[in-house]
């Protein structure tokens, strides 16, 4: 073993390594409310305006101040950012995590703490850079009640200093941060210098670790993916928008609201052309979402596990009365309450089929912020084809996390606002069965209250009725309705969005993911086919029900891992659900469920150790 | 206001045959059809143009009538307790339309008095009616939140918890037109419900709607002596005796209190409020209703009319078209909208 001299700065030094360039993870540590936030997302964001792929994820607690908060930042220059399971460089500035977060590094990493934490008598394996926060935020920032919020971002300009980030676009990224608060940019930037001079002058860099310039990031934007469907809502003529406050969701809605406001009033008049409505609670917010697409709305509503839970007996009414309404679950770690801040996709089997009796609603499921604002158009578009609620599945590191994406295309798609019956209709037909299929595709025809014409009512209930919409307990009538509804479910399959396939030529092991699975999946195939030889194919579902490409790409591969980010392997139950021909042995489950973002590591040790490599 | 007459047509040039709905399933003699009754002539009468209007409800006895009357209107029979939320979502679709809500006691004053009481806040431009028969009719009898103090079901159960006012809540959240009436007070349950269609904003009608199937109460409204003799007779399950629906005989004197007989022979005080009463002051109608409470009086009439409190409507700043059909343009931003986001986003 090399000997480590520890210095007196409390530095340590190990063993010189390979420049390890773009390809590392940072993990910060702090208190949460101390002001953390924006000294990460300026880290962040100059990374981003340096070219160089990267993201960041918020693992917060469900707290507004004082429990442990940690950011994370990966880079990668083949453009794998989902979440690294292993830290690179620590920044600990937590004294009540600092232990146990130093501790749980692989050797080889780095620490940049807050000196009198005295990580550095901990180990002797990693690298250690001694940083006297306190002492340099003393000068920068004469109020002592505000040094609490400013001494976080000295990290940023000692972190610039080891990794060589550009100071001024850190620069351009603080100012960006605060906007108008000029002051507070002021005295912000004047504490990221403190951070950069200081190290500069005092710390002599022994890790490897350190970023260049690249190009990846040219005509790119950063948004997070509650904000991307924000916008799809607001470009695609939503307009009963209702929802009640639930982490990860609440973010929807509210840059919902912003950007309504913005674009949405008429300039003319000054009225709004949609309404936003924080309701009383989550059966409240279904419920006046179910009643504006019944009169005509684009309507919607957000929400999260538990709202999605009390949301159940309203959808089914939306299936049974047959009523467009688009329902965005941004899921959160169940059962119960459970984990309010991490990550989950364990909603996928609920709301398939969300509300008693048989009852069986489309999902389209985002992986990216641009298809966050192109599924919310298409969920738009199908809610009211098809007059049934539609479920849009983000997921908590979708929708909060901030992402790079490329700018959104401008929707030119019509917006379909499906068989809809006018009174010139009606005076052509002389009337109308509101729940027949005179299609065929299992889609009946609907009339908007206020239509005025004398044949135009009828009568929305939940209870038995006929395809006249009149009360009915007869069992032909009973059953003809539901197969009628299956029909129909059998047409959203041919209309959802259809999976995205990637196959590799000679991979007899085929991948099943969906949503932001497909960062860690990506990774581990990569991992997979350079560790152990293992070529794999990957097909993205994006959508239930799932089109027959799904079924398909199973018949064609010798084995196939289902990918779920849930303990029960909630998408491989719908596929086989879906299809229940499939040989049980056919389908393996890759599951992880501990809350944190999915990691390609987690992914390829569970198929190797599968695989019997 | 003024008696209903009887011109064949109204000024829409239609007889009062065509607001009518499908035929009643609810029990021959209920007061609910009484009531079903005077939406159709009160509708009629003011020729109200029926596409115009939505009738929605939510899930119990006094839910299903909506069926009964108003066929060529829109009707939605929604889930238990939340017609409020989606007659909310329907208004803010299509804020040009009329909406009559038709719950009960249960829908209202139980399950969904969580909606009740905020769509009372929000002054939300509908009528709300509430069929009020203090009990489950739909499951037989079970209490409702209604049930006055020490009633007795046949089973023997005794309701021991103290009644909601409806009506109380209502003046005291922000509904601006509050009323209780009788089902079987024809003339005066006409002309509040003229006054609440006249009236913008949330209009609460309470109406005492006798079960005529379970309603056997004993309080200090309601008498139970003749019932306990028939009891035998009214437990025989699947039984609905027939009853001609209740009416009053003469019109009442405001203040006086009058005595009525129900179906079941437990007895009714009604007392109507005085002429001089001023239903513009919160305060004194939250008295007034309490104080009849605890005489033991059924106090009917309008108590509160708010005209100034904006609606949850106006609140909203809406279009005026109704948004649910704004034409694409108008609910579309121009590509130069999202290239400026894109742009503030790089």
């Amino acid at each position: 073993m090399a000997t480590i001299q520890a210095a007196a700065d409390g530095s340590s030094t190990p063993p010189a390594r390979e420049p390890v360039v773009n390809d590392f993870s940072i993990q910060v540590a702090t208190v949460n409310g101390s002001g953390s936030q924006s000294a990460n997302l300026i880290l962040l964001r100059t990374l981003f305006q340096m070219g160089i792929p990267v993201s960041g994820k918020n693992l917060f607690p469900s707290n507004i101040a004082g429990l442990p908060t940690w950011y994370t930042i990966r880079t990668n220059k083949r453009g794998f950012i989902g979440r690294k399971k292993e830290i690179d460089i620590l920044v600990a500035m937590n004294a009540e995590t600092a232990k146990d977060d130093a501790l749980a590094l692989q050797p080889g990493s780095v620490v940049v703490y807050d000196e009198p934490l005295q990580l550095n008598e901990l180990r002797s394996d990693v690298t250690f850079y001694a940083v006297p926060f306190e002492e340099l935020v003393k000068p920068v920032c004469p109020n002592p009640k505000l040094r609490k919020l400013v001494r976080n971002i000295i990290y940023d300009g000692v972190l610039a200093y080891l990794l060589d980030i550009e100071m001024a676009e850190v620069k351009i990224a603080l100012y960006r941060q605060f906007e108008t608060k000029i002051k507070a940019a002021e005295m912000n930037w004047s504490a990221v210098e403190a951070g950069y001079n200081w190290a500069s002058e005092n710390l002599q860099k022994h890790d490897p670790f350190r970023v260049e310039r690249m190009n990846e990031n040219a005509g790119k934007i950063i948004i997070e993916g509650n904000a991307a469907a924000a916008l799809g809502a607001v470009f695609n003529g939503a307009t009963v928008v209702t929802w009640y406050p639930i982490t990860p969701s609440s973010s929807l809605p509210e840059h919902l609201t912003e950007y309504a406001r913005r674009f949405r009033i008429d300039k003319e008049t000054g009225k709004a052309t949609f309404a936003i409505v924080q309701a009383e609670d989550e059966l409240a917010s279904i419920g006046m979402a179910l009643g504006a697409g019944w009169a005509g709305a684009r309507a919607m509503t957000a929400t999260s596990g538990p709202g999605i839970s009390l949301m159940g007996e309203f959808t089914g009414l939306g299936y049974f009365a047959e009523i467009p309404v688009v329902i965005f679950d941004v899921q959160r770690m169940g059962p119960s309450t459970g984990l309010p801040t991490r990550t989950c996709q364990g909603d996928l089997l609920t709301c398939a089929t969300l509300s008693h009796g048989d009852t069986k609603h489309p999902m389209l499921i985002p992986a990216t912020p641009e298809e966050c604002f192109e599924m919310t158009g298409d969920a738009f578009n199908l809610a009211e084809e098809l007059q049934t609620p539609v479920f849009v599945m983000l997921d908590l590191d979708l929708g909060m996390n901030y992402w790079t994406a490329e700018k959104f295309n401008y929707p030119t798609a019509p917006m379909n606002r499906g068989k809809v019956l006018s009174k010139e209709d009606l005076d052509r037909l002389g009337g109308f069965g509101r729940y027949e299929d005179v299609d065929g595709d299992g889609i009946p025809y609907r009339t908007l209250p206020g239509t005025r014409h004398p044949k135009a009512a009828y009568f929305t209930r939940g209870t038995g009725h006929t395809t006249k919409a009149t009360y009915s307990e007869k069992e032909s009538d009973w059953t003809a309705n539901m197969e009628r509804l299956e029909r129909k479910f059998d047409t959203e399959r041919t209309m959802v969005p259809l999976p995205r396939v990637k196959l590799t030529e000679g991979a007899e092991i085929g991948i099943i993911s969906c949503g932001t699975s497909v960062y860690a999946v990506e990774e581990s195939q990569d991992q997979l086919e350079r560790e152990s030889g293992l070529k794999t194919s990957h097909l993205r579902i994006r959508s239930f029900p799932f089109p027959t490409a799904v079924r398909e790409f199973v018949d064609q591969h010798k084995r196939v891992y289902v990918i779920d980010q849930n303990r029960d392997r909630q998408l491989m139950q719908l596929i086989r659900m879906e299809s229940p021909g499939i040989s049980p042995e056919k389908l393996l489950s890759v599951r992880y469920f501990g809350g944190m973002p999915l990691d390609a590591r987690t992914v390829t040790d569970s198929i190797v150790e599968q695989e019997g490599i | 206001m003024s008696a209903v007459a009887t011109p064949k047509v109204n000024r829409l040039g239609l007889p009062i045959l065509d607001y009518r709905g499908g035929t009643t399933t609810l029990c021959a003699g209920c007061g609910h059809n009484s009531i079903s009754q005077r939406i159709v002539e009160c509708f009629w009468e003011m020729g109200v143009d029926q596409t115009q209007v939505i009738k929605m409800s939510g899930i119990g006895c006094s839910s299903k009538s909506p069926a009964y009357f108003l066929g060529a209107s829109h009707g939605f029979n929604s889930v238990h307790g939340r017609m409020p939320s989606v007659t909310t979502g329907a208004l803010l679709a299509n804020r040009t339309l009329t909406a009559l809500g038709v719950t009960g006691d249960g829908d209202t004053a139980s399950i969904g008095i969580g909606q009740y009481v905020h769509v009372l806040r929000r002054n939300l431009p509908m009528i709300y009616i509430i069929e009020d028969n203090g009990c489950y009719g739909l499951t037989k009898g079970q209490f409702s939140a209604t049930a006055d103090l020490g009633s007795r079901l046949k089973t023997g159960v005794v309701n021991e918890l103290p009644p909601i006012d409806t009506c109380s809540l209502a003046v005291q959240l922000g509904a601006t037109y509050v009323a209780r009436s009788f089902s079987g007070d024809k003339k005066q349950l006409q002309a509040i419900l003229l006054g609440a269609m006249a009236h913008s904003g949330t209009a609460v009608i309470d109406v005492i709607s006798p079960c005529v199937t379970f309603n056997d109460h004993q309080g200090s409204t309601k008498s139970y002596e003749y019932v306990r003799e028939k009891q035998e007779n009214l437990q025989s399950v699947g039984f609905v005796p027939f009853f001609d629906e209740i009416q009053l005989e003469e019109e009442q004197v405001p203040g006086e209190v009058r005595e009525v007989t129900m179906h079941d022979g437990s007895k009714l005080l009604l007392k109507r409020v005085e002429q001089d009463y001023d239903p513009a002051d919160r305060v004194k109608a939250i008295e007034l209703i309490e104080r009849s409470g605890e005489e033991g009086h059924l106090l009917t009439g309008v108590f509160y009319v708010n005209t100034e409190r904006p609606t949850f409507i106006d609140m909203l700043n809406l279009d005026e078209q109704p948004l649910g059909t704004l034409p694409a343009d108008r609910v579309r931003p121009p590509k130069s909208a999202l290239d400026e986001v894109m742009e503030e986003l790089t």
